[in-house]
This record gives structure tokens, C-alpha cells and sequence, in this order.
């Protein structure tokens, strides 16, 4: 994905189990921070055609 | 190279009349220089029309799909892997295929040939080393290894991996090539520079697929660019959609992909999609320590699980 042209951090892969909460908090802290500070995507958006 | 043609038609001419083949594929003049197509010798008399130069880049191992027949093939280096890459998949059975295997000197691009003459171009003639090039008012003689195929002066597997009977000796493997400088260029970029790249390469496609029917590895009955339920990438010209449709193709090549050459070859727009599909193979390579049909015995990296898989991209 990164050789597309997606940033690092807009993609990220995590391991939690259903019993490790606190994990699951961080990472998901961790990940919208990230992608925060990364703004919207730009790249392979797309956009509907302009219909008169 | 071009002294191979006679080996060629005496094996496929042994072959076909003593039964133990239905047909052989190999190739025969093409109606444009440097054009030459597939052919299927299904009589000791069609073997006639096969020929051997360096405009044998079509990768025939696209024809052995799920066939039934005994079939004789002509095959390269990368041919042969790909025909190895079919058995891994049970495409074909290794029982019902006759390999006849040519050592490979590298297929010329025609489009580097096309570009050097303004006008059309006549005839092309080669010999060993040089490709003389006449058309209206020019002639021509080219050093072969100028207008070599990119993936062909980068071949480090020339001869063939498997094969039933060979034409030829085995030739020497190249072995100070750097397989991998234009993506190490392209990694080198920054998402937005990368974005950018891709977006100008792509800019030309026509999504016309012929990239996706050369390929052997490209066989799935119905492809994921024209299943319409569900439709899973837009048809249009969008540039998105494009992206899509080589990013995914280039990913359902991964581990397999040979760089036989034959995607880019046969774009009629010129792309080099190659770069997608060499990304992959040398990801495989550096990861999982993988070069796609070497061995028939051993199952592909993305086919086993091996406690020693490289996972740091999972936190």
C-alpha cells in the first residue's frame, strides 16, 4: 500500500485480543491521532462525474 | 538463436509422429516484423511454419490453461516458470506436457526499434549479435543487446527450469545484474512524489486488458475487472479505477509473477506496468527469500505458514 502512494501511518495492523481493553484503547488512540495529523486523503479518490 | 529452428522442428516433428504429443506451440511469422504469433502445430507438416528469432516474447505457457490434450511447448526460461507455476496451480498435470526447452538470449523490443526510424519500418533481419532494420529509404544495423526487452537484459534465469528435451545447450546465466534499480528509484519517492508517478503512468491506459490476457498468470474464468455483482472497480476511465484495476492485478501476481515480460509487451499504449509486478517480486524475494517456478514440489510463500513469516507491520 505504502508503494501506492498511501502514507505509512494510514495503514495500520494491529494484534488485539477481545480481552486486552486497554490495548485496544491505545491502538485505537494511537491510530486516529496518527491519521489525524496525516489530514484527509488526497490519492485514489474518487470523484462522481458532474451530471447537468 | 536462430540456429535453434531446425532442432525445433526435428523434436516437434519426432514428437508429433511418434504420438506422444496432440499438438506443439510454438511460433511462426507474424503478418508485421518483429511481430510473430503463437502457432499450433497440430501435424508433423504445420511444424514447417514454426520459426525461432528474437521476437519470440510472447509467453506461450498463456495457452496451457486447463487444456486436456498431450501438448509440446516451446519454452524460455521464463516460459518454463511459468509453466512450473501452472503445475503448483493444477493447471496443467506435468505428465501431459512435453517441455522443449530454448536457451534464452533475450527478446528485442520492438517499441525501442519503432522509435529509433521515422518511417515504417519494411523488414527487420537479424543474425546473432545485430538486427539490421530496413524500411522506405533507410537501412539500419542495430547491436542486439541495445534494444534488448528490459525484463530480457535483466533475465537471470535464461535457461530454462524444467524441460523434457532441450534444442540447445544451456546457455551462461547472467549474474552482475541488478534485477532491481527502477523500483529501489520509485521507493525511494514520497507518498505524494509516488501518487504522483503512478498517476502519470497510468494516465495513458485504455483498459483494454490486453496486459491481463497476455499474462499466464491471469486465468481466472471470470476476471475481478468484469464481474458487474458484485462490481468491485469502476469500469470507466477514471484514474482511479485505473489504478485500481493495475494494483490489484499487479497484487494477484505476487509470488508468482515471473517478469516474463509479456503484460508490458503487449500494452498498446506503452506502460510499463512491470514496475507493479517487480515491486512484488522483490518483496517476495526479500521477505520470504522466493523466485516464482523455480520447483514444481515446493508450494509459493503466500500458500504456507512459516512461524518465522516477517510480521513487524503488525503493533
Amino acid at each position: 500500500m505504502e508503494h501506492m502512494g498511501i502514507e505509512p501511518d494510514r495503514l495500520q495492523f494491529s494484534w488485539v485480543s477481545s480481552a486486552e481493553s486497554t490495548k485496544f484503547v491505545k491502538v485505537v488512540t494511537e491510530v486516529t491521532q496518527a491519521i489525524k495529523e496525516l489530514g484527509p486523503n488526497q490519492n485514489l479518490v474518487k470523484t462522481m462525474p458532474e451530471v447537468a | 538463436m536462430l540456429s535453434y529452428i531446425d532442432k525445433i522442428k526435428e523434436i516437434s516433428k519426432r514428437l508429433l509422429k511418434e504420438g506422444q504429443v496432440d499438438m506443439v506451440i510454438g511460433f511462426r511469422k507474424g503478418t508485421l516484423p518483429m511481430m510473430n504469433e503463437p502457432h499450433f502445430a497440430r501435424s508433423p507438416e504445420a511444424v514447417e511454419h514454426f520459426v525461432w528469432d528474437s521476437n519470440c516474447g510472447i509467453n506461450l505457457c498463456n495457452y496451457l490453461t486447463s487444456r486436456t490434450e498431450k501438448i509440446g511447448i516451446l519454452a524460455k526460461g521464463c516460459d518454463s516458470r511459468n509453466i512450473v507455476t501452472h503445475i503448483i496451480e493444477n493447471k496443467i498435470k506435468r505428465d501431459q506436457i512435453v517441455i522443449i526447452g530454448v536457451p534464452c538470449k533475450g527478446m528485442i523490443d520492438r517499441r525501442k526499434i519503432s522509435a529509433m526510424f521515422a518511417g515504417e519500418i519494411g523488414e527487420v533481419i537479424e543474425d546473432d549479435n545485430t538486427i539490421t532494420v530496413k524500411g522506405k529509404g533507410f537501412e539500419k544495423t542495430i547491436d542486439k543487446k541495445d534494444v534488448l526487452q528490459q525484463n530480457c537484459a535483466l533475465c537471470i534465469h535464461r535457461n530454462p527450469v524444467i524441460h523434457d528435451e532441450m534444442v540447445a545447450d544451456a546457455i551462461e546465466e547472467q549474474t552482475d545484474v541488478d534485477r532491481y534499480t527502477d523500483v529501489r528509484e520509485i521507493e525511494a519517492l514520497s507518498p505524494q512524489e509516488k501518487a504522483t508517478y503512478f498517476e502519470k503512468l497510468l494516465e495513458p491506459c485504455i483498459r483494454c486488458y490486453a496486459c491481463r490476457n497476455a499474462c499466464p498468470l491471469c486465468y481466472c474464468p471470470t476476471c475481478f475487472t468484469d464481474e458487474s455483482r458484485p462490481q468491485w472497480v469502476g469500469k470507466g476511465q477514471d484514474l482511479t479505477d485505473v489504478s485500481t484495476f493495475h494494483f490489484l492485478r499487479a497484487y494477484h501476481c505476487a509470488g508468482r509473477c515471473t517478469d516474463c515480460g509479456a503484460c508490458e509487451r503487449s500494452c498498446p499504449v506503452g506502460i510499463n506496468m512491470r514496475v507493479f509486478t517487480k515491486k512484488l517480486e522483490k518483496d517476495c524475494l526479500e521477505l520470504f527469500g522466493w523466485e516464482a517456478g523455480l520447483d514444481p514440489d515446493v508450494r509459493p510463500p503466500l500458500d504456507t505458514y512459516k512461524p518465522g513469516d516477517p510480521d513487524d507491520f503488525i503493533k
